[in-house]
């Protein structure tokens, strides 16, 4: 459950990193095929290289969609109802969870990069609390 | 990290002492002490990467016929070191680095878990 604390932790964070979104999405995921190598699968369709097109563009939506997420925190079902939907119904990420999970610790590695002693255990937990509930609920609708 | 962000891994550390808070979780020796020894053992499962699982045998068999400890909590654990080094080595830990890493903590995680019975 989100504390107050843990609120205010994730949207500093997120203010923090407004400016690098695209970037922090891109290395998320880079990071997230190169050392979980069966999230791949979920993407025969994009150039996989490093510093693709489509792996920044895609990067750059995962972080878009955080950061509303972050401006959300008492909705979150509501806020990610579309892509709950979209993860549920089309794409179909199996098993429910488990990729999401491996995307939030790569999510957590490139914060931890950048923030450095700025990631500290407060911020670390309130973040990874964050990133559970947001797989959450992309999950809720599976089945 | 592990006994904050993750806080029901607390109740394998009951005689610890003062767990109340991040704080009292970050300034207490024996929290120290213990990631002194954790650290220096995956040291030797460095030193010795050809052969984990034997590394590791009789540190299994404590943490299941002594210690109770579920073999998910070494998963949970795992990754924390994971964004441990990568807030200590920034840029460093590339992401070949964390391939390397979180290939290795797995490997610990299961060696770990290998005697349980």
């Amino acid at each position: 459950m989100l504390t107050a604390d843990d609120k205010k932790l994730i949207q500093q964070v997120c203010e923090k990193s407004s400016g690098h979104m695209e970037e922090f999405g891109a290395e998320a995921l880079e990071r997230m095929f190169i050392t979980f190598p069966q999230t791949k699968t979920y993407f025969p369709h994009f150039d996989l290289q490093h510093g693709s097109d489509q792996i920044r563009g895609h990067g750059k939506k995962v972080a878009t969609a955080l950061a509303n997420a972050a401006k959300n925190l008492d909705n979150l079902s509501q806020a990610l109802s579309e892509l709950s939907n979209l993860h549920a119904y089309n794409l179909r990420v199996d098993p429910p969870c488990f990729a999401l999970q491996l995307l939030s610790q790569c999510f957590q590695v490139v914060l931890a990069v950048h923030l450095g002693k700025d990631y500290t255990p407060e911020v670390h937990s309130a973040f990874d609390k964050f990133l559970s509930a947001v797989a959450s609920v992309l999950a809720e609708k599976y089945r | 990290r592990l006994l904050i962000v993750y806080p029901w891994t607390q109740r394998f550390f009951a005689n610890f002492g003062n767990l109340s808070s991040p704080t009292a979780i970050i300034g207490n020796p024996k929290v120290r002490a213990h990631g002194k020894k954790v650290l220096t053992s995956f040291g030797e499962a460095v030193k010795n990467l050809d052969n984990i699982k034997a590394t590791y045998s009789k540190l299994s068999e404590l943490h299941c016929e002594k210690l109770h400890v579920d073999p998910e909590n070494f998963r949970l654990l795992g990754d924390i070191l994971i964004i441990v080094l990568a807030s200590h080595f920034a840029r460093d830990f590339t992401p070949a680095c964390q391939f390397a890493w979180q290939k290795l903590v797995g490997v610990v995680a299961h060696a770990l878990a290998r005697k349980y019975h």
